[in-house]
């Protein structure tokens, strides 16, 4: 009686043990993420964080330093009840933003910990070591913050911020909460700078207590502390320079033409590099971004102007090359270059040898130059040889970027012939057309870094190196990039006559007031026409004239002729770096005490 | 007829006996896995679950030669003397017992707890026998069945009180013993599909397991009773519906609302078109599944939506309190959860033995004892729980077989008795831990870590044996 009905019994019960086999196989081999989820459990990956590297001066002067800072870090499952408010006050933070902070922590992972509050500051720290016995489930993670040891060179240096989730996705290494280098030296010497990060493994269990390093630390890795960089900044001749340019708007740049490294780079005005440390950066980059004078913005790499007369040395130096003028060539001025109904002004009278016309920076000289070398019959049509002198400008790294290691450069303006065959009509235009060019106004827009750099392969006699601002970096050479000699292929004779010119100008010319005495300067001044204000005060020049040290241009923006305020400041500098102390008092403080800055954007 | 006394050590059913003591050792080395910690290195260290599970298990082996040993007759003749002995027990656990998580189930006698609802299974088992076996009973008879139910009601009454829901549930098992003596298929197809219902709508929509069921359902009856091509025929269709099922649900359901609608409509059309065809043929088993069927649907419907939308967390949480669904400590699932990335993180493999780190490190709750099924799934992989899953199959699938072999009644119901609350058991306390079952603290026969339920299984399974070594002679 009903004896087959052991068969439906059994057949019921072996169904559900397949059923169950079929579900064990969906977890446990089909299905991948519980592995994952697994790992994640068990794991407590715990990043050993390296400190960052140091940057030092040329001279061994210590620039940026790491201080020791602290996160907060919750474990929101082993928080009771706390007062909040107390909290709050003790980390200096609003009472909204910190609960804001919790709830993310809970919604992450309750029982795993959770960064509330970053880089508290020391003052704060000790203090809330001294309290943190009230708040049981927060600790505090040990890390490291940023801090630069003088007010100074804040866009050189640069700055280090979190790495945002754009970022990291982009670059792997990253996790969040790490910090990169946003800008200058910090930025474009990242890699070098950050180390390696180490990271230790222990196994928790479920209440996230560490049990023990998983397999005695077997695949924990070390940290590697990060490379200190040697800056190429002399930092006395970057304060001094910082110095003169307060309650100006303007850029110095100074180069070892020797070798193109950079001594200084001021970017006025410009900040504290302090104020974008830790916890306070929340507060201050909103201030510094909306300041009417961008003090983030690097003037000295990324403002384009037209260099003025500066720009005469060049179109000479070409001029010669290219064989339409020699070095005993004269040109008559009386008054000016006439261009139909349209004179191009000048205010000397008869004719001026090339190096009179550098010393009294003669406009109608370089026109009627210029003419000669966009008409030279060897280039049969006016945009072939406008195309080699432009060809020539960028030689001297004018008018394009220099590839330097401070990566916010820009490359200026200086327009290819395809610009004026488009804009004029091929076979349309002349060099009456771009006359201007000839004493660098009109389409010309070149970086105070570039005149700089301009300036140091005069003084070389004809070549540059990249001007960089790492010199050094600990156990390792920088870029062969920074040793690669970049040729004019202009001969080295034709730079004695120019800078007879530009030692004439500092002696006897209109950049008398850069006169340094004791060492023989050569220099060209510059006005940069300003459509929106007074003029900009351009000064290039370099020294000694032989052997130089020193190549450095200086703008003053609404600082009228090149010989009132850019002058001045760069015999000062020069007088700075080669002498160590300046004797001109009464000019260093006429200098200081100028304001230049405008009335209005004071008052806000 | 053998000789007796030499006839004991002989008949007794050699697998079941290797079975059970593979189970056993299986069972210790994952306590010892769960349990193990680097400052204990003794197995012997009796501090340590392991170490006192060692003991448990060698006090069975003393009840199983005890029980070897003992007259294969006794036990039909105190069945009722040990029952009504369990229900006073039973009884006084309520007064003079002991709480743990909630639950007064507990006699403390110096250092040793009792259980007393685990050793209620075999008594229970016992008098059922006793009462199925008898000359006249037949569980057709309608007073029959209420006297077979009110054997399960009282013990199961007694333990709900506790409550200790787990226990409880293990009773309906007997719907299987029911059914072998000779109850209406109709129950056990209604208990199946109450079953399938409730364990499919915890993994897949509702709608879902409602078109899957009434499809099968739907070919089911086509298939009944008529020639075996037929039937072949039918059940192939069946296995296509469960194949378009399966397609339905995994690729149409989550974004198409509206194949929801469509499919709703069409099981409400065809099941009372199909009670009301039954009805009029005067195929009653079949009026009575259907009507079953749309039972079950209106059930789980109604209580998941009253359960759902009306009632406040606190009511919901009380409830699940009472069905004995652990009060999650860290929000929903937290504990399935853990108990599923613990096996699934095994693989194929398993870690290796001690390897396991997720049982270890105290992820998965009541990791000896209800959760012990995830140290296997971690350390042994699919292939360890799979083996474990076939033994249980195979002890079960043997008690059943060896049961229709016995010339006794008593012995016979005593047998499925055995078999089905084995089974029970595993099933609810595996699928617990693959998230196939709700959370219902029951522990894994053999394997799990304690005494009362160790020897309660060893009792109530060498009761069969011990009558099985004997069925010649047992009449
Ligand atoms: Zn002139």
């Amino acid at each position: 009686m009903y004896s087959n009905r052991k068969y439906i019994i059994s057949f019921i019960f072996g169904v559900i043990a397949l059923i169950y086999i079929y579900k064990l196989f969906t977890i446990q081999v089909l299905d991948m993420s519980y592995k994952l989820s697994a790992e994640s459990n068990v794991f407590r990956k715990v990043v050993d964080y390296p400190a960052r590297g140091l940057v030092f001066d040329r001279n061994g002067k210590l620039l940026v330093y790491n201080e020791s800072s602290y996160d907060l870090l919750a474990t929101p499952n082993r928080v009771p009840e706390f007062d909040t408010a107390d909290l709050c006050e003790i980390l200096g933070t609003s009472v909204e933003s910190f609960k804001a902070e919790f709830r993310k922590a809970i919604t992450h992972a309750r029982y795993k910990e959770s960064v509330i509050f970053k880089q508290i500051p020391k003052h704060r720290y000790s203090y809330l070591q001294e309290k943190l016995y009230k708040f049981p489930g927060f600790e505090l993670q040990k890390r490291t913050a940023r801090k630069y040891e003088y007010n100074a060179a804040a866009q050189v240096l640069g700055y280090v911020r979190e790495a945002d989730p754009k970022y990291i996705e982009a670059h792997p290494y990253y996790k969040p909460g790490d910090y990169i280098g946003v800008a200058g030296i910090e930025k474009s010497y990242e890699e070098q700078l950050r180390g390696q990060k180490g990271l230790k493994i222990y196994i928790v269990d479920v209440k996230n207590r560490v049990q023990g390093s998983y397999k005695d630390g077997e695949y924990d890795t070390a940290a590697v502390v990060g490379l200190n960089v040697t800056s190429t900044l002399d930092i006395d001749l970057q304060l001094y320079g910082e110095k003169l340019m307060q309650n100006k708007v303007g850029s110095i740049v100074a180069i070892e033409p020797a070798t193109g490294e950079i001594l200084a780079l001021v970017s006025s005005p410009g900040y504290d590099p302090n104020l974008l440390v830790g916890s306070d950066m929340a507060i201050n980059y909103p201030k510094l971004i909306t300041d009417p004078y961008k003090p983030m913005y690097n003037r000295a790499l990324m403002a384009c102007y037209p260099p003025g007369s500066t720009f005469k040395t060049i179109n000479a130096l070409i001029g010669l090359q290219e064989g339409v003028i020699n070095q005993t060539s004269s040109f008559p001025c009386n008054g000016g270059f006439r261009l139909g109904s349209h004179v191009v002004k000048c205010h000397h009278g008869g004719s001026l040898d090339l190096v009179s016309s550098i010393q009294h920076s003669c406009n109608a000289y370089y026109c009627h130059e210029f003419t000669k070398i966009i008409g030279d019959p060897k280039y049969k049509r006016a945009d072939s040889a406008y195309s080699n002198w432009r060809r020539r400008v960028q030689s001297f790294g004018l008018g394009t970027k220099l590839g330097s290691d401070l990566n916010q450069e820009s490359g200026g303006i200086l327009y290819s012939k395809n610009y004026y065959n488009k804009f004029y009509g091929e076979g349309h235009w002349s060099a009456y057309t771009i006359i201007s060019l000839s004493i660098g106004q009109g389409e010309l827009g070149f970086t105070p870094f570039q005149i700089c750099n301009a300036c140091a392969t005069i003084a070389n006699r004809g070549y540059y190196y990249i001007p960089h601002i790492v010199k050094k970096v600990e156990s390792g050479d920088i870029d062969k990039r920074f040793y690669e000699k970049h040729d004019t292929g202009i001969e080295k004779d034709y730079f004695e006559t120019v800078i007879q010119g530009m030692y004439q100008v500092c002696e006897m010319g209109t950049g008398r007031s850069a006169r340094v005495s004791g060492v023989e300067v050569c220099g060209k001044t510059g006005t940069a026409q300003n459509p929106h204000g007074k003029d900009h005060s351009i000064f290039e020049a370099f020294a000694p004239r032989d052997n130089p040290k020193i190549a450095i241009a200086v703008y003053v923006e609404n600082g009228g002729f090149g010989a009132t305020y850019a002058a001045p400041i760069a015999g000062l500098m020069i007088e700075k770096y080669l002498k160590d102390t300046v004797t001109r008092k009464d000019v260093e403080e006429r200098i200081c005490k100028a304001n230049l800055l405008d009335i209005d954007a004071q008052m806000k | 007829m053998k000789e007796r006394g030499q006839s004991v050590f002989f008949s007794l059913d050699w697998i079941i006996m290797v079975l059970y003591t593979a189970l056993l050792f299986m069972g210790w080395f994952n306590i010892y896995a769960a349990c193990y910690d680097d400052s204990h290195d003794s197995i012997f260290d009796f501090s340590m679950r392991y170490g006192k599970q060692l003991i448990w298990i060698g006090v069975s082996y003393v009840i199983v030669v005890l029980i070897m040993a003992s007259n294969f007759r006794l036990y039909s003749v105190l069945s009722y003397f040990i029952y009504g002995a369990m229900i006073l027990i039973l009884t006084s656990v309520l007064v003079v017992g002991i709480s743990s998580h909630g639950a007064k189930s507990w006699f403390e006698i110096g250092p040793i707890r009792i259980q007393p609802s685990e050793f209620a299974k075999f008594a229970t088992a016992l008098a059922m026998s006793k009462l199925m076996s008898a000359y006249n009973f037949d569980i057709k008879k309608p007073a029959n069945l209420f006297m077979a139910i009110g054997i399960i009601a009282l013990p199961a009454g007694l333990i709900l009180l506790q409550p200790d829901m787990g226990s409880v549930l293990v009773y309906f098992s007997m719907i299987f013993v029911f059914y072998r003596e000779g109850l209406s298929s109709i129950f056990l197809w209604l208990v199946v599909m109450g079953i399938a219902v409730f364990v499919s709508t915890l993994q897949y929509p509702l709608v879902a397991v409602m078109a899957g069921l009434t499809i099968i359902a739907g070919v089911w009856y086509l298939a009944f009773g008529r020639s075996i091509i037929e039937v072949l025929i039918a059940w192939g269709a069946v296995a296509a519906a469960t194949g378009l099922f399966w397609v339905i649900n995994h690729f149409l359901l989550d974004d198409h609302y509206e194949w929801h609608i469509l499919i709703v409509g069409a099981c409400m059309l065809l099941l009372p078109g199909v009670v009301v065809y039954s009805f009029l043929k005067r195929v009653w088993t079949a009026t009575f599944v259907w009507l079953g069927l749309i039972g079950f649907f209106a059930v789980v419907f109604s209580v998941d939506f009253v359960f759902n939308n009306i009632m406040t967390d606190h009511q919901q949480t009380l409830i699940r309190v009472f069905l004995g669904l652990e009060i999650d400590p860290k929000g929903t699932g937290y504990n399935v959860e853990q108990s599923k990335i613990a096996i699934g993180s095994g693989g194929l493999w398993g870690k290796g033995y001690l390897q396991g780190t997720q049982t270890k490190f105290n992820f998965v709750p009541e990791q000896a004892t209800d959760f012990i099924f995830c140290t296997v799934g971690e350390e042994w992989g699919f292939v360890g729980s799979t083996f474990v899953i076939l033994m249980f199959i195979t002890l079960i699938i043997r008690i059943i077989f060896l049961a229709d072999k016995q010339r006794s009644a008593f012995a016979r119901i005593y047998g499925y008795c055995v078999a089905s609350i084995l089974f029970f058991h595993v099933g609810i306390n595996v699928g617990m831990t693959i998230g196939l079952v709700p959370v219902i603290g029951i522990p894994l026969p053999f394997f799990s870590y304690g005494g009362s339920s160790l020897w309660s299984f060893t009792i109530l399974l060498f009761i069969f044996v011990r009558m099985d070594a004997s069925r010649d002679e047992l009449l």
